[in-house]
């Protein structure tokens, strides 16, 4: 699945985007989160507080609880502050 | 007609809302909302806001079909801009027109604050020294006032 990155998750993460082939045990949001964390420094400091993460799937918001099987496009960032 | 725009130019409220209305006898009222990037009393010379390319238009329309869905709307106009601007730019614009003000009034007002908390944009200022600040934080207030919206079950 491609992964994509907003605002300060995208600066802390050092990319834009990339492809992801998590294990399979790597089952929701939130396990997705825990295994990016894992992945080095930048992704730790993204993801240091994960209950503020904001994901979507598909281009449509998520819970952390949702699950990733199937996902084409998974995206992580900041609480939105538009308007 | 329901339209929804996420742009880098800017727009004309008073033709969006003319648009709303043209060919047509029903409608009793447009209420035309637009928020404007502030100097922050001198702090601020520009605002970058990032946006997700696809999302942005998705999630807006989602959110003028829920307005849709619990208002007898006649239509809708919702743009929302990214880039660069500088204070006194518009940022957004939510146009509502319906036979009656009541309606005009609640969805228009719903409309921003779903806008506010739902829609993928980000903001951050750029100070006059030439420094980008940190991304502006969501407020709760925001939150709250998207809420209530789901709080009430009708109009």
């Amino acid at each position: 699945m491609k992964a994509v990155y907003f605002a300060w998750v995208r600066e802390r993460v050092g990319k834009n985007e990339e492809e992801l082939d998590p294990p399979a045990e790597v089952a929701t949001v939130g396990d997705l989160i825990a295994w990016l964390s894992a992945r080095g420094e930048g992704y730790a400091y993204a993801f240091e507080k994960p209950r503020v993460i904001r994901a979507a799937i598909d281009r449509a918001h998520v819970g952390h609880d949702a699950r990733i099987a199937g996902a084409r496009e998974i995206a992580f960032f900041p609480p939105m502050t538009g308007g | 007609m329901d339209t929804v725009r996420v742009q880098s130019q800017d727009f004309d409220a008073a033709a969006e809302a003319q648009a709303l209305k043209a060919g047509r006898l029903d409608v009793g009222a447009i209420v035309t909302f637009v928020g404007l990037c502030r100097d922050e009393g001198g702090r601020l010379t520009a605002l970058e806001i990032e946006h997700y390319p696809g999302m942005a238009e998705a999630e807006i329309a989602r959110v003028v079909a829920a307005a849709q869905a619990r208002w007898p709307l006649i239509g809708v106009t919702a743009i929302h801009r990214y880039g660069e601007l500088a204070p006194g730019d518009q940022i957004v614009l939510v146009a509502v027109a319906a036979a009656h003000r009541g309606e005009a009034f609640a969805a228009a007002e719903m409309l921003m604050d779903y806008l506010k908390t739902q829609a993928p944009f980000w903001k951050r200022a750029r100070r006059p020294d030439g420094s980008v600040e940190n991304w502006i934080e969501a407020k709760a207030s925001d939150d709250r006032s998207a809420a209530r919206w789901r709080a009430a079950d009708s109009p």
